[in-house]
């Protein structure tokens, strides 16, 4: 049993015929719910539960700040190298794109690793693209023991691994993944991964659990938002943060909601999801996951993501830069996107203060 | 009224223990230790942050308190051995809550692992608070493993739906002869008081302090809670009766 067999159910659902259906009392029913099922949290993606966006809200926030209290985990990127072997039509490092690539040696991480740590942050996601040749395993376990040195929590954001592979990493110090499916629908997945071992649906589906199974403390999942349909793509999500959740009760499983920004490329999504997409989505993640983090990225612009604090969100990053070497090194490479919001990671602390939140720069020690 | 509460040989006048996590600002800290009366505080070892002295919830802790850090994070026994003694190197406290959490839906915690953790580091001189659920054979093997005060919780953690585990909670404090400390889901100062009156040692709270509009006077509400809640305790409760009892009985004309 795997995720894909949980997706395989809903093979020939007809989800427009179910989200048009959806009524007034269908939503108000589920509001009054403690727990709901996979089709309440659908309908709250649905047309019909825009409506009732205010209350969703209320009942969001007071499932966060009872589960979180009213702090929130910042944490910063950290790109290793835009090396990659794969044809993406979305993303900027697609390797058929003309970028300046570049790959961190560990005098640079250590650089990187030092500009970071002087922010005060303790939590690092180091990030590669999707090339096993440039950056192999010992590659990035070599980056995590400088790393070490610096940060009390290491997360990665890399190609899929076996469960070996991250039992390895997680043996040399790292305790979060964070890994995207990017489009949980299977055809429109094979449409926009042109070439290379990305087109691996299942390899890259199966990942979050082969690390849930080799122990990672935390795991993060989620789709590119924009690639398809987003109701489909968000009730997917959701359903896979909850079989994860069900089966390995000892992982923490959160969700991103990354949205297609603009990159270097001419790929234009076919979905838009607007803002008010975004925070359905994340308020009905919310409500069918009550214990899950939530996390938005500075993809999203400085005033989105200060309104979305206290309804869902449980983790921001700050101080982000996409490029190889954005920290510290003055030869960098190009980035994957453009990010939205700049601001500093004191300019993040002092938002979430005035907001009545506390910026937690350090939630968990690796031992 | 002198009524002392003593844990491993320190007293303490104060039955309400106070968590750090889920507050707004660390700011808010001292007044919240201070307003409530608490001389027990516990810290999460995994939020400490020693780097940072602006981050670093230990500065806003005043000298005096007993700070109990806690295991928050780790999965088993092992994990939990090993912060334990991380904790007592950053703190410098030998009292340690144990907290073995491998279910992050409903954090309930694992008796058994916890059972394992305290056997061990009692024998090392940690004073050993385990978090638990209400369960009076789990808390027989704390106390024969060397706990100094079990921790049952009243409802799951963060639910503040108050004393759930009522009946197991008094059979425990009944039964075993340790300090019995609710901890975990008191929602409310009437929870608070509740589980006082039924003869609870201490209670612990964070959830419902840190997350209410003014976490200050809450914490102030809480103290007065515990206290009218002891007091109610030591002063012994009339009987709860099936029948009302009519100051002048139906059945008086037969005496």
């Amino acid at each position: 049993m795997s995720f894909y067999d949980v997706y395989l159910k809903y093979k020939g659902f007809d989800f427009n015929d179910f989200l048009s259906s959806v009524t007034d009392s269908q939503i108000m029913k589920i509001l009054s719910k403690e727990k709901l099922n996979a089709l309440d949290f659908l309908a709250l993606l649905s047309d019909k539960a825009k409506e009732y966006l205010e209350p969703m809200a209320i009942k969001a926030r007071q499932l966060t700040l009872k589960n979180f209290g009213r702090a929130i985990l910042l944490y910063t990127p950290l790109y290793l190298s835009n090396y990659c072997v794969n044809q993406c039509a979305y993303c900027g490092f697609n390797c058929k794109n003309k970028i300046a690539r570049k790959k961190l040696s560990l005098d640079e991480v250590r650089k990187e690793a030092q500009a970071i740590a002087s922010t005060g942050l303790k939590h690092i996601l180091i990030l590669t693209g999707e090339s096993r040749k440039h950056t192999p395993v010992s590659y990035i376990k070599d980056c995590v023991k400088v790393l070490r040195d610096y940060f009390s929590s290491i997360s990665i954001e890399v190609y899929p691994l076996d469960t070996a592979e991250y039992a390895e990493l997680i043996e040399a110090g790292v305790d979060g993944l964070t890994l995207y499916q990017e489009t949980y629908d299977q055809e429109v997945y094979m449409e926009v991964h042109i070439k290379g071992p990305k087109r691996d649906y299942r390899y890259r589906l199966d990942a979050p659990e082969r690390a849930c199974i080799a122990s990672m403390r935390s795991v993060n999942i989620g789709a590119l938002l924009g690639l398809n349909d987003w109701h489909k793509d968000a009730f997917f999500t959701g359903l896979h943060a909850s079989y994860l959740q069900d089966k390995y009760p000892d992982v923490e499983i959160s969700v991103s909601l990354p949205r297609l920004r603009p990159h270097f490329g001419n790929f234009a999504p076919k979905f838009t999801v607007s803002d008010k997409d975004l925070v359905q989505i994340m308020l009905a993640i919310r409500l069918f996951l009550p214990r899950a983090g939530i996390t938005i990225s500075t993809r999203e612009r400085p005033q989105l993501r200060d309104n979305l604090i206290g309804l869902g969100v449980t983790r921001l990053s700050a101080g982000s830069s996409t490029q190889v070497g954005g920290h510290a090194i003055e030869d960098k490479g190009d980035g994957q996107f453009d990010i939205a919001d700049t601001r500093s990671v004191v300019q993040i602390r002092d938002m979430l203060y005035s907001k009545g939140f506390q910026p937690v720069f350090k939630d968990w020690q690796a031992i | 009224m002198d009524d002392k509460l003593v844990i491993a040989g320190h007293e303490l006048s104060s039955r309400l223990f106070i968590g750090t996590g889920k507050f707004h600002s660390h700011k808010v800290i001292p007044q919240v230790i201070e307003r409530s009366g608490a001389q027990v505080v516990t810290v999460a070892l995994r939020r400490i942050n020693l780097d940072y002295p602006e981050e670093n919830m230990l500065n806003y802790i005043p000298k005096g308190c007993i700070i109990m850090p806690n295991t928050s994070g780790a999965r088993n026994a092992e994990e939990a051995v090993r912060i334990a003694r991380i904790a007592r190197a950053a703190c410098g406290s030998n009292w340690i809550k144990i907290e073995v959490i491998n279910d992050n839906k409903y954090l309930l915690p694992d008796n058994y692992e916890t059972i394992k953790a305290t056997e061990i580091l009692a024998k090392e001189g940690f004073i050993v608070l385990p978090y638990m659920s209400p369960d009076l054979i789990a808390a027989r093997r704390l106390r024969d493993a060397g706990a100094a005060a079990v921790m049952p919780l009243g409802a799951p953690i963060g639910t503040n739906k108050g004393l759930k585990a009522r009946e197991l909670i008094k059979i425990m404090i009944d039964e075993i002869d340790l300090p019995v400390i609710v901890d975990a889901g008191l929602g409310r100062p009437s929870h608070a008081a509740e589980a006082m009156e039924l003869g609870a040692a201490a209670v612990l709270v964070n959830t419902a302090i840190a997350t209410a509009d003014d976490p200050v006077a809450m914490a102030e509400a809480f103290a007065l809670a515990v206290k009218g809640g002891r007091m109610a305790y030591l002063a012994g409760m009339g009987a709860v009766k099936e029948f009302a009892e009519a100051s002048s009985p139906l059945t008086g004309f037969l005496r």
